[in-house]
């Protein structure tokens, strides 16, 4: 039986907006979406331009670079060259999705559909948010990290907390624990704790270059490694061992890479959010429509902006921009719908395991226990492939010519399914760089290894994230590039050798 | 449960403090900036705010980043003809080849410089700096004007709140009768030609006669109906327009040495000069006008391109602009009408015995009629012979006549001082 719709204007009233709310958060319930409870909240372009300054966090603490983004969203909206996204939408729990006022009565409908039940289910069922955030913790987190460096503004002036801030920013991606789980976060805790930890790391820190001799018996060359085993997280070590910080300063190191670490599921996770909330906007508005919930003038304006958003320009067009990632994930979840409800000769081959399977149960299953890689190598599929027409192409630096490697054919599909994969592997994209070594009996300066992928070098900017890290170790710092056969092929140091020693310069 | 919040009137400003730290951190650029559009830009239009453009290059955020390089595997989509084992050359600029996604997108930025505007409070604060002005005069000449709305007759496009009813409905009326009056006319012929057959009914003819008549007339007031009741473009509006609240007007002379001894830094120390007494005007007085003039030995009226930026030589005749200016005053600014601020800036340098010829027209005819008439002396060596004629002038004329030596930009500000001393006293 058709119901009546509830709206047939384009105008949103609160009223509206609680009534779609509450037949999408059914219809989701019915089809076993598991959420945080929702806070909507309604705000304005300038509002929404805050927001895009300060990372989307509804609160954070200041720093220049957020008001350039600022001013740069500022001055390209304003001049019309980008328009503002229809939602942002928060890991917390209640999980807070920002809606603008600008929006139609339909994309208000979209955009709760697709944040406040796709991305607030992603968020609260995907292992890597479970294992590396903790949504009820973020915002008094961040609160309690706003006023700390607040407070140490006024105690050490504006200029020495930037400075640490703008290091610490650099090394941003490496502050983050691939393989440990973090401790949860809990503001009382934070704070009752924090002034034990200042003295204890300080009394630690203290020993560790404590000058009084070993005992001659225990002199072996080959244990002067420190620390014993490479250390991938560069703020953690730098946190825990840089000699010559302050207490204050350590906590804001420990600030920065908390918040880092909170955003790290979020960039291996990409394809699959968008895919996630795109594939449960689309089922949850058709079965809206499906219900006569919602008019036919509503279904096309929804699909107007659904198709715009999944569209993927070839990489021959003016508007390529890499892959979308939100066409590769909608698609692979429609995919995986349609292998378990009508599955090919082909599927039963590729994917026996779940073709003619309850595609709820697999798609919920796939959503909670892959990131972007792995979900890409398990799940995509010829048929996609073809549909997609994917290619590879192999650059290589050494050859004049880039090669074509692997197409949509039936020796090609595992190939371009790996190289896809590997091309949201965040150990592939970002260098691979590790604390090796600190010189504790010489000079104490740290030499950092970056281990080299597919011969890939750094790029110029990293003399410059040298001297950040200078400036926190507060002694010489080398970067070595090792090749797979453990040579190294290039090595930057800070300050720069070729000059005449300069006294290092702390904070 | 969802709960739903407007926000919408929280605060939208919280971005503020990050754009000032933003500000701060690349001060010397902006004032950079600033400095060439206070340079480049008229008087007139200097506190408009405008574009601040920084190298993208110091303002980048240093990451480790992959570099060019090494061997890459990319997937694109949109395969047309390639086949396995196509080979083709590298795409130059980097678009297509390969590095990784994020070092793509900041190479594409990284084209072209960091543009950003900043406001008017903003670029009056760059400017200002180093003047050393009080921050409550920084207050006032940064203030806006002042603007009312005042209602100007009717106009025949606005908003439908603004619909005057009535006059929408005259000009209708009026419109009716413009149209109709001839069909009307028509009708009334008509109707009294049957008045004048009726009597002679009844008649066969006649009676045709009558019901061709009053199939006409019917003919007619259908034509008559068709005129619309209200079309649109009988529908008037209120007009508003925005008025500056009501005040007096200004004349602002400047009076500038260009003789070969003054140059261009000396130039520019004087534009600051003027520009800070032009702000100062504008916050004061609603209409300023601006004469530029300015003298080697002989004196002429220039625009503001001319005053500044053309090259003279020569010796220096100072009276000969007190003598044009004095001129101008009489023909174009009687003092009854206008408000009148001279300032002038020089060298300090004069031709011998011009100078008390100098005090002599300023006493006579130009104080009486003058506000204020300032004399700024731009040298850093020992003052010149016109500042001792001028220094037995300040004596006699303390209330209008202001002099000062300026060595450096913060030597500007007590020049206005006296001023803004005369206004608190006014207020209190």
């Amino acid at each position: 039986m058709k119901k009546k719709p509830i709206s047939t204007g384009s105008e949103w009233t609160f009223e509206l907006i609680a009534e779609y709310d509450r037949e999408i958060a059914r219809i989701a319930a019915e089809f076993g979406l598991d959420t945080y409870p929702n806070q909507i909240e309604i705000i304005t372009s300038e509002q929404m331009m805050d927001a895009y300054a300060s990372i989307g966090m509804p609160l954070n603490y200041n720093h220049w670079s957020y008001g350039k983004q600022f001013v740069e969203t500022h001055q390209n909206y304003k001049r019309g060259r980008m328009g503002l996204a229809y939602e942002i939408v928060i890991n917390s729990d209640p999980c807070i999705s920002y809606l603008m006022e600008e929006n139609t009565i339909t994309m208000q409908a979209l955009v709760i559909a697709h944040a406040c039940y796709g991305h607030n289910s992603f968020f609260k069922g995907n292992y890597l948010f479970k294992t590396w955030t903790d949504a009820s913790a973020i915002i008094d987190y961040l609160l309690f990290a706003k006023s700390y460096i607040s407070r140490c503004e006024e105690r050490h002036g504006v200029t020495a907390v930037e400075e640490l801030l703008d290091s610490c920013h650099a090394l941003m991606n490496y502050g983050v624990n691939r393989y440990v789980r973090p401790q949860p976060l809990t503001t009382d805790e934070e704070k009752e704790r924090q002034h034990a930890r200042e003295e204890y790391i300080q009394r630690h820190i203290n020993d560790l270059w404590n000058t009084i001799p070993k005992k001659e018996e225990g002199i072996n060359p080959e244990i002067t490694h420190f620390p014993k085993d490479p250390e991938e997280n560069i703020l953690y070590f730098i946190e825990k061992n840089a000699p010559l910080l302050e207490p204050w300063q350590r906590e804001i190191v420990r600030i920065v890479r908390k918040i880092s670490q909170y955003f790290y599921p979020q960039k291996q996770t990409q394809v699959m959010n968008e895919g996630w909330a795109c594939f449960w906007h689309y089922t949850l508005l058709h079965q809206m429509h499906d219900e006569g919930l919602v008019t036919d003038g509503f279904m096309m304006e929804f699909l107007h902006s659904h198709t715009s958003v999944v569209y993927q320009p070839p990489f021959d067009s003016p508007y390529f921009n890499g892959v979308n990632p939100y066409t590769l994930g909608y698609n692979m979840m429609q995919d995986i719908k349609r292998i378990c409800e009508a599955p090919t000769e082909e599927d039963r081959i590729w994917f026996p395991d779940i073709a003619g399977s309850d595609w709820k149960k697999t798609l919920d299953h796939a959503m909670r226990n892959y990131k972007d890689e792995s979900f890409i190598l398990q799940f995509l599929s010829p048929n996609l492939i073809r549909e997609l027409r994917l290619f590879t192409i192999m650059d290589n630096a050494e050859k004049p010519n880039l090669a074509v490697t692997s197409i949509h054919d039936e020796s090609g599909y595992r190939q371009v399914r790996e190289d896809l994969a590997a091309q949201y592997n965040l150990g592939n994209r970002e260098p691979n760089i590790q604390v090796y070594n600190v010189d504790v009996r010489g000079d104490r300066s740290l030499t950092l290894r970056h281990f080299m992928h597919n011969k890939q070098p750094l790029s110029d900017t990293s003399s410059e994230v040298l001297r950040h890290i200078h400036r926190l170790w507060g002694f010489e710092v080398h970067l070595e590039s090792i090749l797979p056969d453990g040579t190294v092929s290039k090595s930057v140091h800070c300050p720069e050798k070729v000059q005449p020693e300069e006294t290092s310069t702390l904070i | 449960m969802s709960y739903i919040i407007d926000r919408r009137l929280n605060s939208k400003n919280k971005s503020t403090v990050n754009r000032q730290r933003f500000l701060r951190r690349y001060k010397k650029h902006i004032k950079g900036a600033v400095e060439e559009a206070v340079n480049n830009r008229s008087i007139k239009d200097i506190d408009q705010g405008g574009n601040v453009t920084i190298p993208r290059g110091d303002v980048s955020e240093p990451v480790f980043h992959h570099g060019e390089g090494g061997i890459r595997n990319k997937v694109f989509p949109g395969n047309k003809e390639f086949v396995v084992g196509d080979e083709f050359q590298r795409p130059q600029g980097g678009g297509g080849g390969g590095s990784g996604e994020g070092k793509a997108s900041n190479k594409g930025e990284g084209e072209d410089d960091f543009t950003f505007q900043i406001n008017q409070e903003e670029f009056l604060d760059f400017m200002f700096d180093g003047l050393e002005l009080p921050y409550l005069v920084k207050k006032q000449l940064n203030n806006t004007t002042q603007y009312e709305t005042r209602r100007a007759g009717f106009t025949n496009a606005g908003s439908p709140d603004k619909i005057h009813i009535v006059r929408s409905l005259k000009a209708a009326h009026a419109r009716r009768i413009a149209l109709t009056g001839k069909d009307r006319r028509a009708i009334r012929a008509l109707k009294q030609e049957i008045s004048a057959l009726e009597p002679l009914l009844p008649n066969m003819e006649v009676e045709q006669k009558i019901n061709k008549i009053h199939a006409e007339i019917e003919c007619l007031s259908k034509k008559l109906k068709r005129v619309p009741f209200l079309d649109d473009f009988d529908i008037k509006y209120n007009n508003l327009i925005k008025v500056p609240v009501p005040s007096s007007k200004a004349v602002m002379f400047c009076i500038m040495d260009v003789s070969g001894s003054m140059t261009q830094s000396i130039k520019d120390m004087a534009k600051r000069f003027f520009i800070l007494l032009y702000l100062f005007l504008k916050r004061n007085y609603k209409q300023i006008d601006v004469v530029f003039v300015r003298h080697h030995t002989h004196a002429k009226e220039v625009d503001e391109e001319e005053f500044f930026y053309s090259r003279e030589t020569g010796g220096t005749i100072v009276s000969s602009a007190l003598d044009l200016t004095s001129e101008i005053i009489e023909e174009r600014y009687a003092p009854s009408d206008w408000n009148i601020y001279i300032a002038q800036a020089s060298d300090g340098d004069n031709w011998d015995g011009d100078s008390s010829k100098c005090s002599q027209v300023l006493s006579e005819s130009i104080l009486k009629q003058v506000q204020y008439f300032a004399y700024v002396e731009i040298t850093k060596g020992p003052h010149q012979n016109l500042w001792h004629e001028y220094e037995k002038m300040s004596s006699t004329w303390t209330d209008c006549f202001a002099m000062q030596q300026i060595r450096e930009p913060s030597d500007i500000f007590p020049v206005f001082r006296s001023l803004f001393e005369k206004k608190v006293e006014g207020a209190a």
